[in-house]
């Protein structure tokens, strides 16, 4: 079956803010889904997308797919439970920040530990939007905000070290500016097996407008950021001049040419690296000393949830006694009475 | 002197020690092998919410009841006939329970200063100083005589004391005349590997019997008959697993796979690890990080088309709340299974009781009606979980199904049925391409709308917490909204066309109607059944399903002088029979103590309306 972008649209008008960056995801989204179904086999109708509440969340309603609006923070875990229900199905969680890091940061932890096969993508905005102006956990120290008119007091997420934090085999991260790189990171989390976590930073034009504006604006842009592809070395930069090496046990930006550094001096990314020392450093990487990092920065391949329960239910299955309700009630001691 | 034996006809025994002596599995074997000589029995474990409480204290003992006949026996027993106490804490702590011609049996060894001082006794005599010293107390050092029994077993010395529960088991065996064949089985497939454990527990066993035999301190032994029971095959079965088991019923009948998102919680969990049990049966078990996981795992299980239940106690009810609200919004099948205890907050966690109806019936934000179902018995259980489950699937909807401590970790003979004599299950699935599906569609009869399955072509759609007008799509108008509600409400509504009419028990007129839900009806129906000699009539009505109300409720009220509500909590049930039939006057009887009613007690309050 091929599909195009405009098969992924619903007949359900977009409601968001004119200008707000999930309009460009969305695009992305459905840009990518044709090529992913074209790549993997699969039908439209596998398709599952599972929100919670908040701005992002109204995302399903527009995806001509299966939808599921949940309810605040819980998207996670009714992803989970879609995708245990039936393991052909292709699950994907939409959540803000709020949403998949607070109130839902526990089920957002939880589902990347079992490694389960579900594709989260979290639209940061470092806000609360659809409450109207709040800060959120990924807010940066110090934001004001009406519930901080003084200024926040609390630490921020960084999304990435959270994931990795709990055992995540797949990270990635995009800007809403971007589609095309949303797209092809879209296609990558698809083809990983267990959980995919994408942050997008994402603008919000009401409430927290330009908050990523230091990174994201087209002329700043190529320096403020690195766009890491697996086997490539860590090249950016307006004039492609400036790298990345390891100094030491730290990241280093050198610029190629300068003393003596040439193309071959620079770490070359490999997201599959089973230990996450280099992907921590990576995730954090925060202007002005860095580059913030974009792409995919983790896929590493492990067991995951649903090939679990399905080999355990197979295993168990093959030498049961027991293969219907009436051999189970009777099992055990049982007695007659004649 | 040749001790006498006695035929009863009913008797009850309790077992009771620190949490670290094995009387839980004491109390189960004694009642395997009540079940294998044709018994009719009750269990009632009574257990603290420590799993070793400092040793020798009161708030450590464990017990176990256990009430067995050759007569139709459905509770475990107000008083016990004879009580095993194995050290001065757990006398203290059950001495009230024993009837005063009780036969005590108790660890000497264990009577020592330290013990009785720790138990909280003033004095070194706590049989004296708890009045009980005109019962029949046997003094056994079932400590000394284990040791004694097992030194040339090549058993370490922990090992051998931890045997005494098995010598105090052969004791109670030789006071009813128990054959020691079937534990002397159970040892042979529960130690397989270990031929060590299995010579020194049936050793132990054989030498506590004995030891009884010559004591002499024994005047009376009991001999009790097989009780007349349909026939059939039978099993013993806890309703905890009943309930478990029902729910595998449920997919089988209906072939949607069943799966339980699920967090551990007291006295809950014997659902959730026994469902884990059955990967044969291809169950799907998650044990989630939370409670709000646990059900909302489940939604998510349910939107894709399997048999999606969650099982919790009080606690984790409240932390459902939520998400149980999406699920009536959603119209999806869901049952949540309440195990209830002691409530508020984390109350007394392994003690029963029925204080969660409120919270079942009103507790979601919005007009949120569910319907409300109860098991009255260990494997009513299995029943109740199989129409739950039934009744969610056909009708769409979530079911909340209350059971109670009581019921989950309690025990009786059960004829197993055939699956062939349960009914199909026929959930609404819509085929693929169907054009005239909607999402909020509802065929005219039960009101429901049917289950569009993700995976099936043509019916894409989306559901979620908003309100949505028929087609699905999401809306703010003020007269969906109102005629949503309503549609909703009448959903649940309908399900009174598809339950069974309530059934009095009894005089089906006259004096005095006893009503009673849920895990109350054996004490109910015993004392229901102790009064049909006198010249009133009384009659009793054990509600199984709560809401919607079977529809000859009124109808049945309608016919007594008097109505006795008799429940677990301060009335709760009563409120809700006054909010839906104001025209009966409703008398109450309620008991908050964390432990079932007794028997005496129902038929006091019955009486006093005579």
């Amino acid at each position: 079956m091929k599909y195009s972008p405009q098969d992924f649209k619903s007949d359900q008008e977009v409601k968001w803010c004119p200008g707000c960056g999930d309009y460009s995801i969305l695009a992305a989204v459905q840009r990518a889904l044709p090529e992913i179904c074209e790549t993997l086999g699969y039908v439209r109708e596998q398709f599952v997308f599972v929100s919670g509440i908040g701005c992002a969340s109204r995302f399903p309603y527009y995806m001509n797919t299966y939808g599921f609006h949940g309810i605040h923070g819980r998207a996670a875990a009714i992803a989970t439970g879609v995708k245990v229900a039936n393991l052909s199905l292709t699950v994907w969680q939409i959540s803000g920040d709020g949403d998949a890091l607070a109130i839902g940061g526990n089920h957002f932890i939880h589902a990347i530990r079992r490694n389960i096969d579900i594709n989260i993508l979290v639209h940061n905005n470092q806000i609360y939007g659809l409450t109207k102006g709040q800060y959120s956990p990924t807010s940066k120290l110090g934001k004001v905000t009406k519930t901080s008119p003084y200024g926040t007091i609390e630490h921020p997420f960084n999304p990435g070290e959270l994931v990795l934090g709990a055992r995540g085999t797949f990270f990635a991260r995009s800007i809403d500016v971007d589609p095309k790189l949303t797209a092809e990171i879209m296609i990558a989390s698809a083809k990983h097996d267990g959980t995919s976590v994408t942050e997008i930073l994402q603008n919000c034009v009401i409430f927290n407008d330009g908050a990523h504006a230091a990174i994201t604006q087209k002329a700043v842009r190529d320096d403020r950021t690195i766009v890491l592809r697996h086997g490539e070395p860590m090249i950016f930069g307006l004039n492609r001049d400036k790298g990345l090496v390891l100094d030491g046990l730290q990241l280093k930006v050198v610029r190629i040419g300068e003393k003596g550094v040439t193309e071959k001096d620079l770490l070359v990314h490999n997201a599959q690296e089973p230990n996450p020392g280099v992907h921590m450093m990576l995730v954090n990487m925060q202007p002005p000393d860095f580059p913030v990092a974009l792409g995919v920065v983790r896929a590493v391949s492990d067991k995951t949830y649903d090939d679990n329960i399905r080999d355990q239910v197979l295993r168990v299955q093959a030498v049961a006694a027991i293969k219907n309700v009436d051999d189970l009630l009777h099992s055990g001691a049982t007695w007659e009475i004649a | 002197m040749p001790h006498k034996i006695q035929d009863v006809k009913d008797i009850t025994i309790r077992f009771s020690g620190d949490s670290g002596d094995g009387m839980q599995l004491t109390g189960a074997l004694f009642t395997d092998v009540a079940a294998a000589a044709g018994n009719d029995f009750s269990t009632f474990p009574d257990f603290p919410a420590e799993i070793r409480a400092p040793q020798d204290t009161v708030s450590g003992v464990s017990g176990f009841q256990v009430r067995i006949g050759s007569q139709d026996i459905r509770t475990p027993g107000d008083l016990c006939d004879v009580l095993v106490a194995m050290n001065p804490a757990a006398l203290r702590a059950n001495a009230r329970w024993a009837k005063p011609t009780a036969t005590i049996i108790l660890n000497a060894d264990s009577f020592e200063e330290r013990s009785i001082k720790r138990a909280g006794f003033t004095t070194d005599d706590p049989v004296k100083e708890l009045h009980i010293d005109d019962r029949t107390i046997i003094f056994a050092p079932v400590t000394t005589l284990t040791k004694e029994s097992l030194k040339d077993c090549g058993l370490d010395t922990k090992t051998i004391i931890r045997s005494k529960n098995m010598f105090a088991l052969g004791i109670c065996f030789f006071l009813f005349n128990r054959s020691l064949q079937p534990t002397f089985a159970y040892f042979e497939r529960k130690f397989a590997r270990r031929p060590e454990l299995i010579a020194a527990n049936k050793k132990a066993l054989q030498d506590g019997f004995n030891y009884a035999g010559n004591i002499h301190a024994i005047q009376n032994t009991y001999q009790v008959g097989a009780a007349k029971q349909a026939k059939g095959v039978y099993r013993n079965i806890n309703g905890n697993q009943a309930t478990a088991w029902g729910f595998i019923a449920a997919a089988e009948k209906s072939g949607r796979p069943l799966f339980c998102g699920s967090y551990p919680i007291t006295p809950a969990t014997g659902i959730l690890e026994e469902l884990a049990l059955r990967k044969d049966l291809g169950v799907k078990t998650l044990q989630c990080e939370d409670e709000i996981a646990g059900v909302c795992t489940a939604i998510g299980a349910a939107y894709a088309g399997n048999l999606a239940i969650t099982t919790t106690s009080g606690p984790g009810l409240s932390l459902k709340s939520e998400a149980l609200g999406l699920a009536v919004m959603t119209e999806l099948p869901l049952v949540v299974v309440d195990v209830q205890r002691s409530g508020p907050s984390t109350g007394i966690p392994t003690k029963t009781e029925q204080s969660d109806l409120n919270l079942a019936l009103y507790g979601r934000n919005g007009e949120c009606p569910m319907m409300v179902m109860a098991a009255r018995s260990p494997s009513h259980c299995f029943e109740a979980a199989f129409w739950a489950a039934k009744l969610a699937m056909e009708h769409m909807m979530p079911v909340m199904l209350l059971s109670e401590g009581f019921l989950g970790n309690g025990s009786e003979p059960w004829r197993i049925p055939r699956m062939r004599d349960y009914p199909a299950i026929v959930p609404p699935l819509v085929p693929a391409d169907d054009p005239s599906y909607s999402p909020f569609v509802r065929d005219a009869e039960r009101l429901a709308r049917r289950w569009a399955l993700p995976g099936t072509p043509g019916l894409m759609h989306r559901v979620g917490g908003l309100e949505k007008d028929s087609r699905g799509c999401v809306s703010n108008d003020p007269d969906v909204h109102e005629r949503m509600i309503g549609e909703r409400a009448a959903k649940v509504e309908r399900v009174a066309d598809y339950i069974p009419l309530l059934k009095v028990i009894g005089a089906q007129d006259g004096d005095v109607l006893v009503v009673g839900w849920g895990g109350t009806f054996g004490h109910l129906y015993t004392a229901v059944r102790q009064l049909q000699a006198s010249k009133k009539s009384i009659g009793l009505a054990h509600f199984d399903y709560l809401n919607p109300l079977p529809k000859n409720t009124a109808e049945v009220f309608r016919r007594f002088k008097n109505i006795l509500v008799c429940e677990l909590n301060s009335g709760q049930f009563a409120s809700f029979l006054r909010d839906k039939h104001q025209a009966f006057f409703y008398h109450q009887l309620n008991k908050i103590q964390g432990q079932p009613f007794r028997t005496a007690d129902v038929v006091d309050a019955i009486r006093k309306l005579l």
